[in-house]
Protein backbone atom coordinates (compact mmCIF):
# COMPACT_ATOMS: atom_id res chain seq x y z
CA UNK A 1 0.00 0.00 0.00
CA UNK A 2 3.30 2.36 0.67
CA UNK A 3 2.67 3.07 -3.22
CA UNK A 4 -0.95 4.47 -3.14
CA UNK A 5 -1.85 7.62 -1.77
CA UNK A 6 -2.70 8.57 1.69
CA UNK A 7 -6.40 8.95 0.59
CA UNK A 8 -6.69 5.75 -1.48
CA UNK A 9 -5.66 3.86 1.53
CA UNK A 10 -8.34 5.78 3.84
CA UNK A 11 -10.77 4.74 0.87
CA UNK A 12 -9.54 0.80 1.06
CA UNK A 13 -9.92 0.57 4.46
CA UNK A 14 -13.52 3.04 4.26
CA UNK A 15 -14.63 0.33 1.80
CA UNK A 16 -14.15 -2.72 4.34
CA UNK A 17 -16.72 -4.12 5.72
CA UNK A 18 -14.89 -4.05 8.95
CA UNK A 19 -13.61 -0.62 9.28
CA UNK A 20 -16.56 1.20 7.39
CA UNK A 21 -18.19 3.41 10.11
CA UNK A 22 -15.72 3.25 12.75
CA UNK A 23 -14.52 6.83 13.70
CA UNK A 24 -12.34 8.57 11.12
CA UNK A 25 -9.45 9.34 13.00
CA UNK A 26 -8.99 5.81 13.85
CA UNK A 27 -9.68 5.00 9.85
CA UNK A 28 -6.70 7.31 9.17
CA UNK A 29 -4.40 6.00 11.92
CA UNK A 30 -4.77 2.16 10.72
CA UNK A 31 -4.58 3.33 6.77
CA UNK A 32 -1.59 5.26 7.62
CA UNK A 33 0.30 1.72 9.29
CA UNK A 34 -1.33 -0.30 7.44
CA UNK A 35 0.03 -2.77 3.97
CA UNK A 36 -1.18 -4.58 1.02
CA UNK A 37 -0.43 -8.23 1.18
CA UNK A 38 -1.18 -10.91 -1.80
CA UNK A 39 -1.26 -14.78 -0.96
CA UNK A 40 -0.84 -17.64 -3.58
CA UNK A 41 -2.79 -20.55 -2.84
CA UNK A 42 -1.28 -22.92 -0.31
CA UNK A 43 0.44 -19.29 1.33
CA UNK A 44 0.40 -19.48 5.19
CA UNK A 45 -0.76 -15.97 6.21
CA UNK A 46 0.22 -16.59 9.91
CA UNK A 47 1.58 -19.21 12.32
CA UNK A 48 0.28 -20.65 15.03
CA UNK A 49 2.92 -19.65 17.98
CA UNK A 50 4.35 -16.88 16.27
CA UNK A 51 4.26 -13.47 17.49
CA UNK A 52 1.21 -11.71 16.35
CA UNK A 53 2.24 -8.38 14.51
CA UNK A 54 -0.85 -7.46 12.30
CA UNK A 55 -4.46 -6.72 12.45
CA UNK A 56 -5.09 -8.81 8.89
CA UNK A 57 -8.31 -7.68 7.28
CA UNK A 58 -8.99 -9.91 3.83
CA UNK A 59 -10.02 -8.22 1.20
CA UNK A 60 -10.17 -10.54 -1.58
CA UNK A 61 -10.17 -14.31 -1.35
CA UNK A 62 -10.53 -17.12 1.46
CA UNK A 63 -8.27 -17.88 4.27
CA UNK A 64 -8.53 -21.28 5.90
CA UNK A 65 -8.19 -21.14 9.69
CA UNK A 66 -6.45 -24.42 10.90
CA UNK A 67 -5.30 -26.29 14.11
CA UNK A 68 -3.10 -28.67 14.11
CA UNK A 69 -2.48 -31.71 16.64
CA UNK A 70 0.57 -33.61 16.63
CA UNK A 71 -1.52 -36.90 16.28
CA UNK A 72 -3.72 -35.81 13.57
CA UNK A 73 -4.10 -34.24 10.26
CA UNK A 74 -4.07 -30.29 9.75
CA UNK A 75 -7.82 -29.65 10.52
CA UNK A 76 -9.54 -26.33 8.74
CA UNK A 77 -11.75 -25.08 11.30
CA UNK A 78 -13.20 -22.21 9.42
CA UNK A 79 -12.99 -19.83 6.38
CA UNK A 80 -12.20 -16.49 6.29
CA UNK A 81 -13.73 -14.20 3.37
CA UNK A 82 -13.66 -10.40 1.82
CA UNK A 83 -15.41 -7.80 4.39
CA UNK A 84 -13.82 -10.43 7.40
CA UNK A 85 -10.55 -10.30 9.90
CA UNK A 86 -8.14 -12.61 11.21
CA UNK A 87 -8.53 -12.82 14.72
CA UNK A 88 -7.98 -11.21 18.08
CA UNK A 89 -4.23 -12.54 19.07
CA UNK A 90 -2.79 -9.24 18.02
CA UNK A 91 -5.05 -7.49 20.80
CA UNK A 92 -4.24 -9.61 23.52
CA UNK A 93 -1.02 -10.33 25.78
CA UNK A 94 1.25 -12.39 25.00
CA UNK A 95 -0.02 -11.36 21.37
CA UNK A 96 1.18 -14.86 19.54
CA UNK A 97 -1.17 -16.33 17.24
CA UNK A 98 -3.12 -19.34 18.61
CA UNK A 99 -4.04 -20.63 15.16
CA UNK A 100 -2.45 -21.35 11.60
CA UNK A 101 -3.77 -19.21 8.81
CA UNK A 102 -3.79 -20.60 4.67
CA UNK A 103 -4.99 -18.90 2.04
CA UNK A 104 -7.32 -21.39 -0.21
CA UNK A 105 -7.95 -19.30 -3.01
CA UNK A 106 -5.81 -16.23 -4.17
CA UNK A 107 -5.93 -14.00 -1.37
CA UNK A 108 -5.37 -10.23 -0.77
CA UNK A 109 -5.35 -8.66 3.09
CA UNK A 110 -4.72 -5.10 4.58
CA UNK A 111 -2.26 -5.80 7.32
CA UNK A 112 -2.57 -3.34 10.19
CA UNK A 113 0.60 -2.66 12.04
CA UNK A 114 -0.72 -4.18 15.56
CA UNK A 115 1.64 -2.42 17.82
CA UNK A 116 0.36 0.98 16.00
CA UNK A 117 -3.36 0.35 16.33
CA UNK A 118 -3.07 -0.98 20.09
CA UNK A 119 -1.38 2.09 20.76
CA UNK A 120 -4.28 4.43 19.04
CA UNK A 121 -7.02 1.99 20.61
CA UNK A 122 -5.20 2.38 24.06
CA UNK A 123 -4.83 6.42 23.46
CA UNK A 124 -8.25 6.69 22.06
CA UNK A 125 -11.02 5.35 24.51
CA UNK A 126 -13.63 6.01 22.31
CA UNK A 127 -11.83 4.56 19.01
CA UNK A 128 -10.86 1.81 21.78
CA UNK A 129 -14.47 1.14 22.76
CA UNK A 130 -15.89 1.63 19.05
CA UNK A 131 -13.11 -0.48 17.37
CA UNK A 132 -13.93 -3.71 20.30
CA UNK A 133 -17.52 -3.31 19.72
CA UNK A 134 -16.82 -4.24 16.02
CA UNK A 135 -14.60 -6.84 17.39
CA UNK A 136 -16.15 -8.29 19.64
CA UNK A 137 -18.77 -10.32 17.37
CA UNK A 138 -16.21 -11.72 15.16
CA UNK A 139 -15.28 -13.48 18.40
CA UNK A 140 -19.20 -14.30 18.93
CA UNK A 141 -19.82 -15.67 15.59
CA UNK A 142 -16.64 -18.39 16.34
CA UNK A 143 -17.88 -19.03 20.05
CA UNK A 144 -21.74 -19.35 18.18
CA UNK A 145 -20.52 -21.86 15.19
CA UNK A 146 -18.59 -24.11 18.46
CA UNK A 147 -21.69 -24.04 20.42
CA UNK A 148 -23.73 -25.14 17.54
CA UNK A 149 -21.34 -27.82 16.75
CA UNK A 150 -21.22 -29.21 20.30
CA UNK A 151 -24.64 -29.24 20.34
CA UNK A 152 -25.31 -30.79 17.20
CA UNK A 153 -22.83 -33.55 18.72
CA UNK A 154 -24.66 -34.41 21.48
CA UNK A 155 -21.72 -34.66 24.23
CA UNK A 156 -23.45 -32.29 26.75
CA UNK B 1 -48.43 -53.59 -16.50
CA UNK B 2 -49.23 -50.96 -14.76
CA UNK B 3 -52.38 -49.55 -12.87
CA UNK B 4 -53.79 -47.29 -10.81
CA UNK B 5 -53.54 -47.63 -7.28
CA UNK B 6 -57.02 -47.35 -5.57
CA UNK B 7 -56.75 -45.02 -2.56
CA UNK B 8 -58.79 -43.86 0.70
CA UNK B 9 -58.39 -40.77 1.89
CA UNK B 10 -55.41 -39.68 -0.26
CA UNK B 11 -53.34 -42.83 1.34
CA UNK B 12 -52.18 -45.52 -1.04
CA UNK B 13 -54.07 -49.31 -0.33
CA UNK B 14 -52.12 -52.34 -0.23
CA UNK B 15 -53.10 -55.42 -0.10
CA UNK B 16 -54.07 -55.98 3.74
CA UNK B 17 -55.67 -52.44 4.25
CA UNK B 18 -54.87 -48.68 3.87
CA UNK B 19 -52.13 -48.48 6.88
CA UNK B 20 -50.19 -51.61 5.70
CA UNK B 21 -47.11 -51.40 3.37
CA UNK B 22 -46.92 -51.92 -0.47
CA UNK B 23 -44.12 -53.95 -1.69
CA UNK B 24 -41.74 -51.66 -3.74
CA UNK B 25 -38.46 -53.12 -4.91
CA UNK B 26 -35.23 -51.37 -5.00
CA UNK B 27 -34.07 -50.79 -8.13
CA UNK B 28 -31.09 -48.78 -8.18
CA UNK B 29 -28.93 -47.76 -4.68
CA UNK B 30 -26.23 -45.21 -4.43
CA UNK B 31 -23.78 -44.82 -1.87
CA UNK B 32 -23.96 -40.93 -0.77
CA UNK B 33 -20.98 -41.65 1.79
CA UNK B 34 -19.87 -44.52 4.21
CA UNK B 35 -23.72 -44.39 6.22
CA UNK B 36 -25.97 -42.67 3.60
CA UNK B 37 -27.07 -44.16 0.60
CA UNK B 38 -30.02 -43.54 -1.58
CA UNK B 39 -32.43 -45.89 -2.79
CA UNK B 40 -35.09 -45.23 -6.29
CA UNK B 41 -38.27 -47.89 -5.40
CA UNK B 42 -40.79 -48.88 -8.16
CA UNK B 43 -43.77 -50.74 -6.87
CA UNK B 44 -43.50 -55.03 -7.12
CA UNK B 45 -46.58 -54.92 -8.39
CA UNK B 46 -45.78 -51.96 -11.84
CA UNK B 47 -48.66 -49.74 -10.44
CA UNK B 48 -48.01 -45.88 -10.33
CA UNK B 49 -46.04 -44.29 -7.41
CA UNK B 50 -48.39 -42.21 -5.81
CA UNK B 51 -47.59 -38.56 -6.39
CA UNK B 52 -46.36 -36.77 -3.44
CA UNK B 53 -45.78 -33.00 -2.42
CA UNK B 54 -42.11 -31.37 -1.75
CA UNK B 55 -41.46 -32.50 2.37
CA UNK B 56 -43.39 -35.30 2.41
CA UNK B 57 -42.17 -38.41 3.95
CA UNK B 58 -43.06 -42.06 3.57
CA UNK B 59 -42.54 -44.91 6.29
CA UNK B 60 -40.55 -47.44 5.12
CA UNK B 61 -40.37 -51.02 6.60
CA UNK B 62 -37.80 -52.73 6.64
CA UNK B 63 -38.70 -56.88 6.48
CA UNK B 64 -39.02 -58.71 9.96
CA UNK B 65 -37.16 -55.62 11.38
CA UNK B 66 -39.01 -52.21 11.78
CA UNK B 67 -40.63 -49.28 10.14
CA UNK B 68 -38.53 -45.56 9.78
CA UNK B 69 -40.37 -42.50 8.60
CA UNK B 70 -37.98 -41.38 5.83
CA UNK B 71 -38.37 -38.25 3.41
CA UNK B 72 -39.10 -38.11 0.11
CA UNK B 73 -35.79 -37.03 -1.94
CA UNK B 74 -36.66 -37.36 -5.46
CA UNK B 75 -38.58 -35.49 -8.12
CA UNK B 76 -42.54 -34.91 -6.98
CA UNK B 77 -43.69 -36.88 -10.10
CA UNK B 78 -40.67 -39.08 -11.02
CA UNK B 79 -39.59 -42.65 -9.33
CA UNK B 80 -39.78 -43.03 -5.51
CA UNK B 81 -36.65 -41.89 -3.99
CA UNK B 82 -35.52 -42.32 -0.65
CA UNK B 83 -31.93 -41.15 1.34
CA UNK B 84 -31.50 -43.23 4.57
CA UNK B 85 -28.28 -42.75 6.93
CA UNK B 86 -27.82 -45.87 8.94
CA UNK B 87 -28.25 -45.22 12.34
CA UNK B 88 -30.55 -48.01 14.53
CA UNK B 89 -31.35 -51.66 13.26
CA UNK B 90 -34.21 -50.56 10.80
CA UNK B 91 -32.38 -47.31 8.86
CA UNK B 92 -29.35 -49.85 8.69
CA UNK B 93 -31.08 -52.64 6.91
CA UNK B 94 -32.31 -49.91 4.41
CA UNK B 95 -29.21 -48.41 3.79
CA UNK B 96 -28.14 -51.99 3.15
CA UNK B 97 -31.09 -53.05 0.88
CA UNK B 98 -29.57 -54.08 -2.27
CA UNK B 99 -31.02 -53.41 -5.65
CA UNK B 100 -33.30 -55.77 -5.90
CA UNK B 101 -34.53 -56.47 -2.50
CA UNK B 102 -38.11 -55.49 -1.65
CA UNK B 103 -39.06 -52.81 1.21
CA UNK B 104 -42.23 -52.13 2.28
CA UNK B 105 -43.91 -48.59 1.71
CA UNK B 106 -46.48 -46.79 3.35
CA UNK B 107 -47.62 -42.97 2.74
CA UNK B 108 -46.81 -40.33 1.64
CA UNK B 109 -47.75 -38.52 5.20
CA UNK B 110 -47.56 -34.93 6.29
CA UNK B 111 -47.74 -32.15 4.62
CA UNK B 112 -44.75 -30.45 2.68
CA UNK B 113 -43.29 -27.38 2.09
CA UNK B 114 -45.75 -24.32 1.82
CA UNK B 115 -44.64 -23.94 -2.07
CA UNK B 116 -46.96 -21.18 -2.73
CA UNK B 117 -45.94 -19.24 0.00
CA UNK B 118 -42.55 -18.20 -1.74
CA UNK B 119 -44.71 -16.89 -5.33
CA UNK B 120 -43.44 -13.67 -5.83
CA UNK B 121 -40.93 -13.83 -3.19
CA UNK B 122 -37.18 -14.45 -2.50
CA UNK B 123 -36.38 -17.90 -1.32
CA UNK B 124 -33.86 -19.47 1.48
CA UNK B 125 -33.21 -23.13 1.43
CA UNK B 126 -30.87 -23.55 4.42
CA UNK B 127 -30.34 -27.89 5.16
CA UNK B 128 -27.80 -28.69 7.31
CA UNK B 129 -26.97 -32.77 7.22
CA UNK B 130 -29.66 -34.75 5.82
CA UNK B 131 -31.98 -31.92 6.18
CA UNK B 132 -30.65 -31.67 2.36
CA UNK B 133 -32.85 -34.65 0.73
CA UNK B 134 -36.10 -33.55 2.03
CA UNK B 135 -35.67 -29.85 0.61
CA UNK B 136 -34.49 -31.19 -2.91
CA UNK B 137 -37.78 -32.17 -4.35
CA UNK B 138 -38.72 -28.52 -3.57
CA UNK B 139 -35.60 -26.91 -5.25
CA UNK B 140 -36.83 -29.24 -8.17
CA UNK B 141 -40.11 -28.00 -8.64
CA UNK B 142 -38.83 -24.21 -7.54
CA UNK B 143 -36.35 -24.66 -10.51
CA UNK B 144 -39.09 -26.08 -12.81
CA UNK B 145 -41.50 -23.10 -11.93
CA UNK B 146 -37.95 -20.61 -11.62
CA UNK B 147 -40.01 -17.63 -13.59
CA UNK B 148 -42.18 -17.63 -10.15
CA UNK B 149 -40.02 -16.88 -7.76
CA UNK B 150 -37.76 -14.44 -7.21
CA UNK B 151 -34.08 -14.88 -5.97
CA UNK B 152 -33.30 -18.92 -4.70
CA UNK B 153 -30.59 -19.18 -2.02
CA UNK B 154 -29.31 -21.95 -1.05
CA UNK B 155 -27.23 -22.91 2.14
CA UNK B 156 -26.29 -26.19 2.69
CA UNK B 157 -24.24 -27.37 5.87
CA UNK B 158 -22.43 -31.11 6.58
CA UNK B 159 -19.97 -32.26 9.03
CA UNK B 160 -17.15 -32.51 6.53
CA UNK B 161 -16.90 -32.95 3.22
CA UNK B 162 -17.10 -36.81 2.94
CA UNK B 163 -20.49 -36.13 4.67
CA UNK B 164 -21.68 -34.10 1.88
CA UNK B 165 -24.84 -35.98 -0.11
CA UNK B 166 -25.79 -35.13 -3.68
CA UNK B 167 -22.69 -34.11 -4.71
CA UNK B 168 -22.41 -34.52 -8.19
CA UNK B 169 -25.40 -32.39 -8.49
CA UNK B 170 -24.65 -29.71 -6.17
CA UNK B 171 -21.68 -29.12 -8.71
CA UNK B 172 -24.53 -28.58 -11.60
CA UNK B 173 -26.69 -26.45 -9.18
CA UNK B 174 -23.51 -24.32 -8.49
CA UNK B 175 -23.18 -23.86 -11.78
CA UNK B 176 -26.09 -22.63 -12.49
CA UNK B 177 -26.92 -18.63 -12.61
CA UNK B 178 -30.82 -18.54 -11.60
CA UNK B 179 -29.52 -20.27 -8.00
CA UNK B 180 -26.90 -19.43 -5.32
CA UNK B 181 -25.84 -22.63 -3.58
CA UNK B 182 -23.24 -22.54 -1.08
CA UNK B 183 -21.41 -25.24 0.36
CA UNK B 184 -20.13 -25.48 4.27
CA UNK B 185 -18.75 -27.72 6.34
CA UNK B 186 -17.76 -27.61 10.10
CA UNK B 187 -14.50 -28.93 9.64
CA UNK B 188 -11.86 -30.32 6.73
CA UNK B 189 -8.52 -31.37 5.99
CA UNK B 190 -5.84 -29.50 3.15
CA UNK B 191 -7.86 -31.19 0.09
CA UNK B 192 -10.83 -28.91 0.78
CA UNK B 193 -11.47 -25.72 -0.79
CA UNK B 194 -14.54 -24.83 0.14
CA UNK B 195 -16.49 -22.98 2.93
CA UNK B 196 -15.74 -23.73 6.63
CA UNK B 197 -18.35 -23.08 9.20
CA UNK B 198 -21.76 -23.59 10.73
CA UNK B 199 -24.58 -22.76 8.36
CA UNK B 200 -25.12 -19.85 10.04
CA UNK B 201 -21.98 -18.64 8.93
CA UNK B 202 -22.95 -18.38 5.29
CA UNK B 203 -26.34 -16.94 5.92
CA UNK B 204 -24.80 -13.52 5.72
CA UNK B 205 -23.27 -14.18 2.32
CA UNK B 206 -26.89 -14.52 0.95
CA UNK B 207 -28.52 -11.88 -0.90
CA UNK B 208 -32.06 -12.05 -0.42
CA UNK B 209 -34.65 -9.20 0.56
CA UNK B 210 -35.65 -10.06 4.20
CA UNK B 211 -38.73 -8.61 4.15
CA UNK B 212 -39.60 -9.97 0.96
CA UNK B 213 -38.37 -13.72 1.70
CA UNK B 214 -39.56 -17.20 2.82
CA UNK B 215 -36.97 -19.60 4.36
CA UNK B 216 -37.46 -23.75 4.60
CA UNK B 217 -35.00 -24.74 6.56
CA UNK B 218 -34.61 -28.59 7.54
CA UNK B 219 -31.78 -29.86 9.40
CA UNK B 220 -30.33 -31.66 13.42
CA UNK B 221 -32.88 -29.33 15.64
CA UNK B 222 -30.13 -26.84 17.08
CA UNK B 223 -28.89 -26.05 13.77
CA UNK B 224 -32.91 -24.76 12.58
CA UNK B 225 -33.14 -23.19 15.71
CA UNK B 226 -29.87 -21.09 15.43
CA UNK B 227 -30.50 -20.50 11.75
CA UNK B 228 -34.30 -19.51 12.29
CA UNK B 229 -32.74 -16.69 14.95
CA UNK B 230 -30.31 -15.60 12.12
CA UNK B 231 -32.91 -15.09 9.73
CA UNK B 232 -34.90 -12.92 12.46
CA UNK B 233 -32.09 -11.19 13.10
CA UNK B 234 -31.76 -10.29 9.42
CA UNK B 235 -35.70 -8.99 9.30
CA UNK B 236 -37.13 -11.92 7.98
CA UNK B 237 -40.50 -12.53 9.29
CA UNK B 238 -41.24 -15.43 11.79
CA UNK B 239 -44.45 -16.47 9.85
CA UNK B 240 -42.08 -16.46 6.63
CA UNK B 241 -40.16 -19.16 8.37
CA UNK B 242 -40.84 -22.91 8.25
CA UNK B 243 -38.96 -26.09 9.33
CA UNK B 244 -39.21 -29.80 8.99
CA UNK B 245 -39.02 -31.13 12.72
CA UNK B 246 -38.05 -34.33 13.26
CA UNK B 247 -40.25 -36.97 15.91
CA UNK B 248 -40.71 -40.72 16.43
CA UNK B 249 -42.86 -42.28 14.40
CA UNK B 250 -45.55 -45.36 14.67
CA UNK B 251 -48.82 -44.70 12.93
CA UNK B 252 -47.32 -41.22 10.72
CA UNK B 253 -51.43 -40.56 10.47
CA UNK B 254 -52.11 -38.81 13.52
CA UNK B 255 -53.29 -41.80 15.83
CA UNK B 256 -50.75 -42.81 18.15
CA UNK B 257 -49.74 -39.46 19.80
CA UNK B 258 -45.86 -40.83 19.13
CA UNK B 259 -44.71 -37.84 17.06
CA UNK B 260 -46.39 -35.07 19.62
CA UNK B 261 -44.20 -31.45 19.37
CA UNK B 262 -46.29 -29.35 21.44
CA UNK B 263 -49.50 -29.15 20.67
CA UNK B 264 -49.03 -30.38 17.20
CA UNK B 265 -48.30 -33.96 15.77
CA UNK B 266 -45.41 -33.41 13.78
CA UNK B 267 -47.34 -36.66 11.28
CA UNK B 268 -50.53 -35.05 10.76
CA UNK B 269 -50.11 -31.42 11.05
CA UNK B 270 -46.45 -31.03 10.12
CA UNK B 271 -43.70 -32.28 9.57
CA UNK B 272 -43.28 -28.67 8.10
CA UNK B 273 -44.51 -26.47 10.78
CA UNK B 274 -44.16 -22.34 10.91
CA UNK B 275 -41.51 -21.21 13.20
CA UNK B 276 -43.98 -18.97 14.47
CA UNK B 277 -46.07 -21.58 15.97
CA UNK B 278 -43.29 -23.94 17.06
CA UNK B 279 -40.92 -21.34 18.71
CA UNK B 280 -42.06 -21.97 22.35
CA UNK B 281 -41.17 -25.15 22.00
CA UNK B 282 -37.80 -25.18 20.51
CA UNK B 283 -36.48 -24.07 23.49
CA UNK B 284 -37.03 -20.39 22.11
CA UNK B 285 -37.66 -17.82 25.21
CA UNK B 286 -38.48 -15.35 23.09
CA UNK B 287 -39.85 -13.75 19.58
C1 LIG C 1 -40.59 -36.63 9.05
C2 LIG C 1 -39.31 -37.37 9.17
C3 LIG C 1 -38.49 -37.48 8.05
C4 LIG C 1 -37.29 -38.19 8.14
N1 LIG C 1 -36.52 -38.29 7.02
C5 LIG C 1 -35.41 -39.04 7.06
C6 LIG C 1 -34.64 -39.25 5.88
O1 LIG C 1 -34.96 -38.75 4.80
N2 LIG C 1 -33.55 -40.02 5.97
C7 LIG C 1 -33.16 -40.62 7.16
O2 LIG C 1 -32.16 -41.33 7.18
N3 LIG C 1 -33.84 -40.40 8.29
C8 LIG C 1 -34.96 -39.65 8.27
N4 LIG C 1 -35.69 -39.47 9.41
C9 LIG C 1 -35.17 -40.03 10.67
C10 LIG C 1 -35.48 -41.46 10.75
O3 LIG C 1 -36.86 -41.69 10.80
C11 LIG C 1 -34.83 -42.02 12.02
O4 LIG C 1 -33.46 -41.78 12.02
C12 LIG C 1 -35.08 -43.47 12.02
O5 LIG C 1 -36.34 -43.62 12.58
C13 LIG C 1 -34.07 -44.25 12.76
O6 LIG C 1 -34.68 -45.48 12.94
P1 LIG C 1 -33.90 -46.73 13.46
O7 LIG C 1 -34.93 -47.69 13.93
O8 LIG C 1 -32.93 -47.17 12.43
O9 LIG C 1 -33.06 -46.17 14.65
P2 LIG C 1 -33.48 -46.10 16.16
O10 LIG C 1 -33.49 -47.45 16.73
O11 LIG C 1 -34.70 -45.26 16.31
O12 LIG C 1 -32.23 -45.33 16.70
C14 LIG C 1 -30.99 -45.98 16.73
C15 LIG C 1 -29.95 -45.14 17.38
O13 LIG C 1 -29.68 -44.00 16.59
C16 LIG C 1 -29.89 -42.85 17.34
N5 LIG C 1 -30.51 -41.90 16.47
C17 LIG C 1 -31.74 -41.98 15.96
N6 LIG C 1 -31.99 -40.92 15.18
C18 LIG C 1 -30.87 -40.16 15.22
C19 LIG C 1 -30.50 -38.95 14.62
N7 LIG C 1 -31.33 -38.31 13.79
N8 LIG C 1 -29.25 -38.46 14.85
C20 LIG C 1 -28.40 -39.11 15.68
N9 LIG C 1 -28.71 -40.27 16.26
C21 LIG C 1 -29.92 -40.78 16.06
C22 LIG C 1 -30.78 -43.23 18.48
O14 LIG C 1 -30.59 -42.41 19.61
C23 LIG C 1 -30.39 -44.65 18.74
O15 LIG C 1 -29.28 -44.71 19.58
C24 LIG C 1 -36.89 -38.77 9.36
C25 LIG C 1 -37.70 -38.63 10.49
C26 LIG C 1 -38.90 -37.95 10.39
C27 LIG C 1 -39.76 -37.84 11.59
S1 LIG D 1 -46.87 -40.99 14.63
FE1 LIG D 1 -48.75 -41.55 15.54
S2 LIG D 1 -49.65 -39.63 15.87
FE2 LIG D 1 -47.90 -39.13 14.72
Amino acid sequence: MSTESPTARIARLEAHEFFRGLPAGLVRAAAGAAALRSYRVGEFLLREGRDAEEFIAVEQGKVALEVFAADRARLTVQTVGPGEVLGWSWLLSPHRWTLDAIASKPTQVVAVNAAVLRERLAAHPEEGYAFLLRLLPVLAGRLHGLRVQLLEADVL
Amino acid sequence: MSSERATSGGLPVGPAGPYAPVPYRVRSRTEETADIATLVLAPVDGAVTPSSAPGQFNMLYAFGIGEAAISISGAPDGALVHTVQALGATSRALFAAPPGSCVGVRGPYGNGWPLERAVGRDVVLAAGGLGLPPLRPLLYRLLAERERFGRIEVVYGARTPKSLVFYEEIQRWRARSDLRFQVTVDAAGRDWYGDVGVVTTRLPDARFDPANTVAFVCGPEVMMRFTAKALLERGVPAEAIFLSMERNMKCAVGFCGHCQFGPEFVCRDGPVLPYARIAPYLGVREL
